[in-house]
């Protein structure tokens, strides 16, 4: 089967800073891959590329075999959740659509659709400055996936929560998964997540990042909190420590 | 209503007090009329006041509105071309230098003793704010705002109304506060220098006459604070009811 998004020996400097040294990267359709790697390494500038915002100084980034030079063609999540004060959360979902040239009525009738079907309808009309951290993250993930691409490009999404709303918002996750139906590129730093969330993890080396380990993560689904005692997850977990150079 | 309440029984205390000293020390009137005196002298001129009043504050709304567009504007430009930045803004602030006293009259003289000298006094006195404000709130978006943007695949010209304009609005309104202040001010410089009426043109008269018109002189300067302070009343309304997300605390 041909790879939904493809990253070959992509290399990027900025500013004299040599960040990406030849990453290679391919994700195959309906797939999650988990990228981590340690801070600063280049993980955000990796999905920015893969996002088309940022343009490689040498390799190529394709998207169905098509090469994906210009933004647009997959969704992207930043890490701040990026919450527009002055629009409602319904207006917030409907963001992407309307920027899009979605007419505004048909695209606030879709954010209060996706609003319900994620269960988060009585917020529609509340202003996001009310909401908690944890609300806010779900808000922007909902914002993401109304574009209706079938690529998620997600950096940090859970990254500013505290350790307790994470773990909600990472069941969360699991539990919309199917709903999303999509080839899904998470970005963290936390190596729980990336195990319990991910079909695959990716983990690249400090800077200029290349890839450092490409683990499969064949751990049964559906997959729980509980999972993360049992003596296959722990393994793993030493594999990926260890290529993160944090464990002997 | 309430809140307003602390700064009316301030006002009313001093009132109180200035009236009772103007009383218990026999202050002439030329020196310091009390309250009193001011209103009453309001109420017997108050045909004459209203009617110089009408000029100052069109020449102060017009001069504002030419401020507000120039300063958006040249906020914009100095936003948008580093080569604007660079070449304009040190002379934008240079204009803020000059004496505006000095300046004003070599404007009545290039364009006489109509009200346009008078309104080109309060423009270049007011857009100055509103041209930082703008461009420091148009510097303040976060860029991954509109990195975002691009990711929707977004125009420039949707991410420049749909999160530009409003992401710098709390700014702008900062700076609009400040410049309206400033209006009603730069219309009596104005009106000083040379012209036929206004309240600034009332002022310079009363002043050159003695004794009589003194508690007239301070009516007519509590008529200017009226004027400036139902401008910032307004613009303050305005922002409540157009960008209320720019007051709250936590943005």
């Amino acid at each position: 089967m041909r790879p939904k998004l493809v990253a070959r020996k992509v290399c990027v400097t900025k500013g004299g800073v040599h960040i990406l040294d030849g990453v290679d990267l391919e994700v195959a359709p309906g797939r999650f891959v988990a990228l981590i790697g340690p801070s600063g390494a280049g993980k955000s500038t990796l999905l920015q590329v893969l996002a088309g915002l940022e343009v490689p100084d040498t390799g190529v980034v394709e998207k169905d075999g098509v090469s994906l030079t210009c933004p647009g063609l997959v969704a992207y999540m930043p890490q701040s959740d990026l919450l527009l004060p002055w629009r409602s959360v319904v207006a917030n979902v409907s963001l992407g659509l309307e920027a899009t040239g979605t007419p505004k009525r048909t695209a606030r009738e879709r954010a209060t659709g996706a609003l319900k079907r994620f269960g988060l309808e009585e917020f529609a009309q509340a202003s996001p400055v009310a909401l908690s951290g944890g609300m806010r993250s779900r808000v922007a993930l909902l914002r993401t996936a109304l574009l209706g691409r079938d690529t998620l490009l997600l950096d940090e999404p859970f990254g500013a929560l505290d350790a307790l709303t994470r773990r909600v918002l990472q069941e969360w996750l699991i539990g919309v998964r199917d709903e999303l139906a999509a080839t899904i590129v998470l970005v963290t730093h936390d190596v729980d997540e990336a195990l319990l969330l991910a079909d695959r993890v990716v983990v690249l080396t400090d800077r200029p990042a290349r890839v450092a380990l490409d683990l499969p993560v064949n751990l049964k689904r559906p997959r729980t909190m509980k999972l993360e005692t049992t003596e296959d997850f722990v393994q793993l977990k030493a594999q990926l420590l260890k290529a993160l150079g944090v464990l002997g | 209503m309430r809140r307003a309440l602390p700064a009316a029984l301030l006002a009313f205390s001093v009132l109180l007090g200035w009236e009772l000293i103007v009383r218990l020390l026999d202050i002439p009137a030329f020196l310091l009329p009390g309250p009193v005196a001011v209103a009453e002298a309001f109420w017997k001129s108050r045909g004459l006041l209203l009617e110089h009043a009408v000029p100052t504050a069109g020449e102060a709304l017009v001069g504002f509105f030419c401020a507000a567009v120039a300063g958006i504007l040249f906020g914009l430009l100095i936003n948008r071309s580093s080569l604007a930045e660079r070449s304009l803004y040190p002379w934008l602030v240079v204009s803020q230098t000059l004496p505006i006293i000095a300046v004003a009259p070599i404007l009545v003289t290039w364009f006489g003793y109509g009200p346009a000298p008078k309104v080109m006094v309060v423009t270049l006195f007011c857009f100055f704010p509103i041209t930082v404000a703008t461009v420091d709130g148009l510097r303040d978006i976060d860029p991954d705002l509109i990195r975002l943007m691009r990711s929707f695949s977004a125009s420039r010209w949707r991410t420049f109304w749909m999160v530009e304009v409003p992401g710098v609005l709390p700014f702008l309104f900062g700076g609009v506060r400040l410049a309206v202040t400033y209006c009603v001010i730069g219309a009596v410089i104005g009106e000083w220098v040379g012209s036929s009426e206004g309240l600034g043109f009332l002022m310079i008269q009363d002043k050159a006459q003695f004794e009589i018109p003194r508690p007239r002189l301070f009516a007519e300067i509590a008529l200017l604070s009226v004027m400036g302070v139902s401008l910032f009343l307004f613009v303050a309304l305005t922002q409540r009811f157009l960008a209320p997300w720019t007051l709250k605390r936590d943005r």
